[in-house]
Formats: structure tokens, sequence, C-alpha cells
């Protein structure tokens, strides 16, 4: 996918800065979303901004941000599932569904669990929402180079 | 046909738009919202969720599941996206009505 480079070497360099800082912050919107505005929804466009960019920069040079179609379809699928793994480890503890105070961690305080709870969760929403702005642009290349 | 779209869409239009008139006033805390379950959320939101943001313990916690299917509406709204703009036929509606045996 994505033969031709974006742009030319000015614009290409002047985006290249940009990728590892968007990685870096959307990590950071992630980790600190449950104390701060931020959360898994806004890391993974973050995230997915930064994929796509290097993509657009590199091409199929990107290495490990050129993932195929397929692979990309299978961890937003896993994205989602993380979230539902972390309702049923609730229910495994002895809890309901999504009651983090159950989580069969070994912690003594309450709003720990939650704490780790939130992230689980915040982290496959960030993995569902990247991965489905890469299916989707990924579908509208493909299309484009029929 | 097009006549009487149009005039069912004006009426709804214009019902819906009356109805701004009887929504409360921004930060009138008499109003049904305000009165109910926010109070409690914003009282109990660090006890209950270890949270210091109302809005992600409301988000993930008290509205997890919720959440969750927002998750997989993404989802399924990708899947589509892909299934939409690829060359498989995989579940499409046949083109002749002989290739439905």
């Amino acid at each position: 996918m994505m033969k031709d480079p974006f742009g030319g070497m000015l614009l290409n360099t002047a985006f290249r800065i940009l990728v590892p800082f968007s990685l870096v912050y959307a990590v950071y919107v992630l980790i600190l979303g449950e104390s701060s505005p931020g959360g898994g929804f806004q890391a993974g466009v973050v995230m997915g901004f930064g994929i796509i960019l290097a993509r657009l920069i590199l091409g199929e040079d990107s290495g490990i941000f050129n993932i195929r179609l397929k692979n990309s379809l299978a961890l937003a699928g896993c994205g989602t599932f993380i979230y539902t793994l972390a309702g049923w480890l609730t229910l495994a503890g002895g809890g309901k569904f999504l009651d983090y105070s159950f989580l069969p961690v070994a912690m003594e305080e309450t709003h720990e669990l939650h704490a780790l709870g939130i992230l689980m969760i915040e982290t496959g929403v960030t993995i569902c929402v990247m991965m489905t702005i890469l299916n989707i642009m990924d579908a509208v290349v493909r299309r484009s180079e029929d | 046909m097009r006549g009487f779209v149009v005039t069912v869409l004006a009426l709804l239009t214009g019902l819906f738009c009356s109805s701004v008139l009887f929504l409360p006033a921004i930060g009138d805390e008499d109003s049904a919202p305000n009165q109910h379950i926010s109070p409690v959320y914003i009282a109990q939101s660090e006890l209950d969720t270890g949270s210091p943001n109302i809005v992600t313990g409301t988000l993930a916690d008290y509205r997890g599941f919720d959440t969750m299917w927002e998750t997989t509406v993404m989802y399924l709204s990708g899947l589509t996206a892909v299934l939409i703009l690829s060359k498989s036929t995989m579940g499409r509606r046949p083109e002749k009505e002989d290739d439905y045996e």
C-alpha cells in the first residue's frame, strides 16, 4: 500500500519529527486519562494519527507501522475483547460485570483496583480505535489503487 | 408523494424545534437531571471509582457497560467500511434474481 511517498522532501522531513511525539503523547493521554482530561478514545486517535503519518511518509518501508489489513482487523477485535475480558475477570472474582472492586488481583486498596480496571478497559478502547482508523484508511487506499 | 414527504418533514421539524422552548435553562438547579443522579455522582465519584476525574469515573466505571458497546460499535463500523470498500463479494446481495438458488 501507499506506493508513492507523500509530499516532497521538505514535508516528509517536517512530518517525520511529529511521529515519535504523537506516539509518546498518545501513551501519556492513555495513562493519565484516569486523573486528567483524556482517555482511551483520544489516545487511540492520536496514536492512529502517528501511525498514519509514518505510513504516508515511508510508504512500504515503514516497518512495524506497515500493518496489514487482516492484522489490523484482528487487532481491532482484540481491543474490544480486552474490554470484555475485564468484565469477565470481575465475574471470575465473584462480583458483578465490570465491578472493578472484584478484580482477581492482590491489591489492598479498592480504588487501586478501580484504577487498574479503568486502565485495562482504556487500553482496549485505545487499540480498537487506533486499528479501526487504520482499517478505514487501508480500505480507502486499496479502493483507490484498483 | 414528494410533497407529502416534505410536509411531514416540515411538521416534524417544527415539532422538534418547538420542544426547545420546554427545555430547562442551562445551570438550572431545579431541573430533572440536576436533581436525580448528578449530585450523587459529583459527591461519590472519587470515593466509588478512585478516579479524581468525574468524567472518567462516569464513563469507565458507572457507565462501563455502555462504553463497552460503544467500543463494539466502533469495531463494527470499521469492519463495515472495509467490507463495503473491498472487492470481495462476501455477504453481498447477488445482482441477478437467479443467483439466489
